[in-house]
C-alpha cells in the first residue's frame, strides 16, 4: 500500500482508465435520465425548472466527456507520475467567482436594511431580503468556502501523500457535481424553494444530490490516502478528513425530510419543534465547526508552514488540538437556544462545552501563529503571510467571543441582536476569508508556476481594504447589537418598557450605513485580488516567466513538500 | 511520551483515523439530541394544541418560502421585558406540530410567536403590501404580490398526508376534506355547513373552542390568495394554548 508500489502505479492498466470514465459517464447518464423523468412529471414550476436545469447540464457534461474521451487517442489522462493540478486551478477560479458573487449579494442585503425605500422593488418579490439572505450565506459558505476547501484539499492531499489524486475522472465529478449543487441551491432560493433551516436551506432533492457528491468526495480523498507514498498521514489531512466525515453525518441527519411528492420541490422536516430545533442547531453550529473551522484549519496547517518555510510549531499540540476540538465542538449547538423551550439541561451542556471549546481553539491558533517562529520578518515582507496570520488573530478573537456569548447571562443580551451578525462576520470575513485569500494567492502563484504574484502592492491594498472593512463592519454591529439589546430591556421610571420595537430599529440606521461601507470595502478588496490573480496567472508584471516548466511530478521522491 | 507514540497507529491507518473521527464526533449529538425524543418532560402537557388547518398550513409555507425566519423569531424567552412586550413565554408544546420549527435566530423585526389577534386583518394586509405605509421606520420588504398570487391547493391533501406520516394527528376526515376546508376558511360567504364542519374538526382536535377563525382575510372574498393564507397563519400564531389554565409543572419550566 505505502511506498513499495511506486512502479506498479505508474503503469496503470488501460482498463482502469476507461473504467473511471465509463463509470462517471454512466452515473451522469442515470442522473440525466432521472432529471428528465422528474421534469416530465413535475407538479410545481420550481421543480420543473430545476429538473430541466439538471437535465441540460448533465446532458452537456455527457457530451463533453464523450468529446474529451474521444480526443484522448490512447493517451492516459490520469498519468500516475503527475499531480492533477488542472482541477485545483478550476477550484481556485470557481472560489474567486463565487466569493465575489456572495460578497456582492451581502452588500445588496446590507443596503436593503439601510435604505429599504431604494433597494426593495415591489414588483420583484424574489429580490426581497428573505430570499437573498440565504443566497448570501450559501454563496459565501458553500460556494466560496466549499470551492476553497475542495481545491485546497485536492492540492494538499496529493502533495502530502506524494501521489496523484485517486479515482481518475471522479474528482472532476466531485468538483462539477458540487458546483451543480450550488447552482440548484442558489436558483432555488430566488424561486422560494427552501427548507428554512439556516445553512441547510436547499430542499430534499438538492440534499440527495449533495449526499452523492459528498460520498464521492470522501472516497476520492480516502483513495488518495490509500495510495500515499508517505508512511504518515499529514496533520492537514486529519482536519480535511474530519471535515468531510462530520459534514456527511450532519448533512444527512439534519436534512431528514418527507417530500410531499417525488416530483415536487416541497418537503416537511422529519422532526418537529424542540427536537427539530436542536437537530438544526447541532448542524448549524457544526457547519461553523467542521466546514468553516476544521476545513480551514487544514489550510492553516499546510499553507502557513509552506509559505513561511517553517515547520509546524508543535506536533504534540496538533494532536491534542485535533481530537479535543472535534470532540468538544459537536456539543456546542444548544447555545443557540438559550432561554428557549429547549430543556435547560441541554442548554447547560451546550454552554459548558462552548466554554471548554475556547482552549482547543486557542491551542490551534497558537500552533499556527508560532509556526512563524524564526520567520517573523515575513509579516513585514510578505503580505500573504500577514494575511494568514491576521486570519488567526481573528480566529482567536471570535473563538474567545463565542464562549463568552454562549454564557446564558450574556446570551440574554446578545441573542437575536446584531451582535450575533458581528460575531459571525469577524469569524467569517476575518478568519475564513483571510486564510482562504492567503491560500488562493499561494495556489495561483504555485499552480501557474510564477516566480511571484503580479503585484505585491495590490496584495497590500487588498489587505488594508479588507482589514479596515472588517473593522468598520464589526464595530458598527457590535454597537448596534448592544444598543438594541439594552433598548429592548430598558424600563422607564414608571416601570413600563421604555422603547417600542421600531425605535430600536431606527436607532441602528447609522450603524447599518457603516456596516454597508465596511462590506463594500471588503468586496472591493476581493475584486482587487481577483484582478491580481488573473494577471498573475497570465504571467504579467512580477509574475513574468515560469519556474520549473515541467508539470509537477508525483512519483519521484523529493524533499517533503 | 507513550500516548503520542500510540497516536502513530492512527496516523498510519486512514480507516482507523476515519472511524476514530466518526466515533468522537457522534458522542455529543447522541447525548444531547436523543433524550429529547423520550424524556417525557421535554414537551409540556397543554390544552389547545391542534394541527394547522389547510389554509394556515399554506400560509405557513409562504412564511417559510419568503424567508420570514431570517428576520423574525417565534420564541418568546422567559425574560421580564420579553414577556411584557410579546406575551407569555413560548412552550415546547406550542411547536410540537411544527415541521420544521420556526424559532428563528435574529430579530431584525419583532418576535411573531404571539402575533395572532394583536392587529386587524386590514392592518396586516396594508402592512404586508407596503410596510412603510403603516410603520414609516420599518426596513421590511414589501409583499404586495401576495395579493395577486392564488394559493395552489390542489395537492394540499398530500401535504397533510406527509405530515401525518411524520406524526401530526390529522384524521382521515381532515385529509379528505382538506381542499374544501381551505376554501371554507378564507370565504365568509362559503356554505355554512362547510364552515361548521371545518371548525368542528379542528376544534375537536384542539379540545377547546375558539381556536379556528373563519373570515375573508385579504378583503377580496371572491378568491383565495396567498395574502389570505399568510394572514390566516399570522392571526393564529400563539393563540392555541389556553394560558388561563396552564401551570408549569416542571421545576425547570417555572421561570
Amino acid at each position: 500500500m505505502k511506498g513499495q508500489n511506486s512502479v506498479s502505479t505508474v503503469t496503470k492498466p488501460r482498463s482502469s482508465v476507461t473504467g473511471s470514465i465509463a463509470s462517471v459517464a454512466t452515473f451522469v447518464a442515470i442522473a440525466c435520465l432521472g432529471a428528465l423523468l422528474i421534469a416530465a412529471n413535475a407538479v410545481d414550476p420550481m421543480m420543473e425548472a430545476h429538473a430541466w436545469v439538471f437535465f441540460f447540464l448533465t446532458a452537456f457534461a455527457l457530451v463533453a466527456i464523450g468529446i474529451w474521451a474521444g480526443g484522448l487517442q490512447g493517451r492516459n489522462p490520469f498519468d500516475e507520475t503527475y499531480y492533477e493540478d488542472t482541477i485545483v486551478k478550476f477550484g481556485v477560479a470557481a472560489a474567486m467567482f463565487w466569493g465575489i458573487a456572495g460578497f456582492l449579494v451581502g452588500l445588496i442585503i446590507a443596503l436593503q436594511l439601510t435604505w429599504p425605500g431604494l433597494f426593495y422593488f415591489p414588483d420583484l418579490g424574489w429580490t426581497n431580503f428573505g430570499r437573498l439572505r440565504p443566497l448570501h450565506t450559501s454563496a459565501v459558505i458553500f460556494a466560496f468556502g466549499g470551492n476553497v476547501l475542495i481545491a485546497t484539499s485536492f492540492y494538499v492531499v496529493q502533495r502530502t501523500s506524494r501521489t496523484r489524486i485517486a479515482g481518475g475522472l471522479w474528482p472532476w465529478f466531485v468538483f462539477w457535481g458540487y458546483n451543480l449543487f450550488i447552482v440548484i441551491a442558489g436558483t432555488g432560493y430566488l424561486m422560494g424553494v427552501t427548507q428554512s433551516r439556516e445553512y441547510a436551506e436547499p430542499e430534499w432533492y438538492a440534499d440527495l444530490w449533495l449526499t452523492i457528491v459528498w460520498v464521492a468526495y470522501l472516497l476520492v480523498f480516502l483513495g488518495t490516502l490509500w495510495k500515499r507514498k508517505e508512511p504518515h498521514i499529514y496533520v492537514a489531512n486529519w482536519f480535511y478528513l474530519s471535515f468531510i466525515v462530520t459534514i456527511a453525518m450532519l448533512h444527512i441527519v439534519n436534512n431528514l425530510a418527507v417530500p410531499v411528492n417525488l416530483s415536487g420541490s416541497k418537503s416537511y422536516s422529519l422532526f418537529a419543534g424542540v427536537q427539530d430545533a436542536l437537530t438544526q442547531w447541532w448542524y448549524g453550529h457544526n457547519a461553523v465547526g467542521f466546514f468553516l473551522t476544521t476545513g480551514f484549519l487544514a489550510i492553516m496547517y499546510y499553507f502557513i508552514p509552506k509559505r513561511a518555510q517553517r515547520p509546524v510549531y508543535s506536533y504534540r499540540l496538533s494532536i491534542v488540538h485535533f481530537w479535543s476540538l472535534i470532540f468538544i465542538y459537536i456539543w456546542a449547538g444548544p447555545h443557540h437556544l438559550h432561554y428557549t423551550a429547549l430543556p435547560q439541561w441541554a442548554q447547560t451542556l451546550g454552554m459548558t462545552f462552548s466554554i471548554m471549546l475556547w482552549m482547543p481553539s486557542w491551542g490551534g491558533m497558537i500552533n499556527g501563529v508560532m509556526t512563524l517562529s524564526g520567520a517573523w520578518d515575513k509579516l513585514r515582507t510578505d503580505p500573504v503571510v500577514r494575511m494568514m496570520v491576521v486570519s488567526l488573530a481573528f480566529y482567536g478573537m471570535s473563538t474567545f467571543e463565542g464562549p463568552l456569548m454562549s454564557v446564558r447571562a450574556v446570551n440574554a443580551l446578545s441573542h437575536y441582536t446584531e451582535w450575533g451578525i458581528a460575531h459571525v462576520h469577524s469569524g467569517s470575513l476575518g478568519w475564513v476569508g483571510f486564510i482562504s485569500f492567503g491560500a488562493l494567492y499561494c495556489l495561483t502563484q504555485w499552480l501557474w508556476k510564477r516566480p511571484a504574484l503580479y503585484s505585491k502592492n495590490l496584495v497590500e491594498w487588498h489587505f488594508w481594504l479588507a482589514t479596515i472593512g472588517i473593522v468598520f463592519y464589526i464595530v458598527a454591529l457590535y454597537f448596534a447589537g448592544i444598543i438594541e439589546g439594552l433598548m429592548w430591556r430598558a424600563y422607564n421610571e414608571y416601570g413600563f418598557l421604555e422603547y417600542s420595537f421600531i425605535e430600536t430599529v431606527e436607532a441602528k440606521h447609522i450603524n447599518y450605513m457603516i456596516r454597508a461601507l465596511g462590506g463594500g470595502m471588503y468586496l472591493l478588496g476581493a475584486i482587487v485580488m481577483a484582478y491580481n490573480l488573473v494577471r498573475t496567472a497570465l504571467g504579467h508584471g512580477a509574475a513574468a516567466g515560469v519556474v520549473d516548466p515541467a508539470p509537477a511530478r508525483a512519483a519521484t521522491l523529493q524533499p517533503a513538500e | 511520551m507513550g500516548l503520542f507514540q500510540k497516536h502513530q497507529a492512527i496516523e498510519r491507518h486512514s480507516l482507523l483515523l476515519t472511524v476514530g473521527i466518526l466515533l468522537v464526533v457522534a458522542v455529543g449529538g447522541i447525548v444531547e439530541i436523543a433524550p429529547l425524543f423520550y424524556l417525557e418532560n421535554t414537551i409540556e402537557k397543554v390544552k389547545g394544541m391542534r394541527p394547522y388547518t389547510p389554509l394556515e398550513l399554506a400560509g405557513r409555507n409562504i412564511y417559510i418560502r419568503e424567508g420570514c425566519y431570517t428576520c423574525h423569531s417565534q420564541m418568546v424567552r422567559p425574560l421580564r421585558d420579553e414577556v411584557e412586550r410579546y406575551g407569555h413565554y413560548s412552550l415546547a408544546a406550542e411547536s410540537m406540530y411544527d415541521h420544521p420549527f420556526q424559532w428563528g435566530s435574529k430579530r431584525t423585526g419583532p418576535d411573531l410567536a404571539r402575533l395572532g389577534g394583536k392587529y386587524s386583518d386590514e392592518w396586516h394586509v396594508d402592512h404586508l403590501r407596503d410596510p412603510r405605509s403603516v410603520v414609516p421606520e420599518s426596513v421590511m420588504p414589501p409583499y404586495a404580490f401576495l395579493s395577486d398570487n392564488m394559493v395552489h391547493f390542489d395537492d394540499i391533501g398530500d401535504h397533510l398526508k406527509a405530515l401525518r406520516f411524520e406524526g401530526v394527528p390529522y384524521s382521515d376526515e381532515m385529509i379528505e376534506n382538506a381542499k374544501a376546508d381551505l376554501v371554507a376558511q378564507a370565504d365568509p360567504n362559503a356554505d355554512y355547513d362547510n364552515q361548521d364542519a371545518l371548525i368542528a374538526r379542528y376544534e375537536e382536535a384542539a379540545g377547546r373552542k375558539g381556536t379556528v377563525i373563519v373570515g375573508d382575510y385579504d378583503g377580496d372574498p371572491s378568491r383565495v390568495t396567498e395574502m389570505d393564507a399568510l394572514v390566516a397563519y399570522l392571526q393564529m400564531t400563539g393563540t392555541l394554548v389556553d394560558f388561563s389554565t396552564y401551570e408549569a409543572d416542571d421545576l425547570s419550566n417555572r421561570r
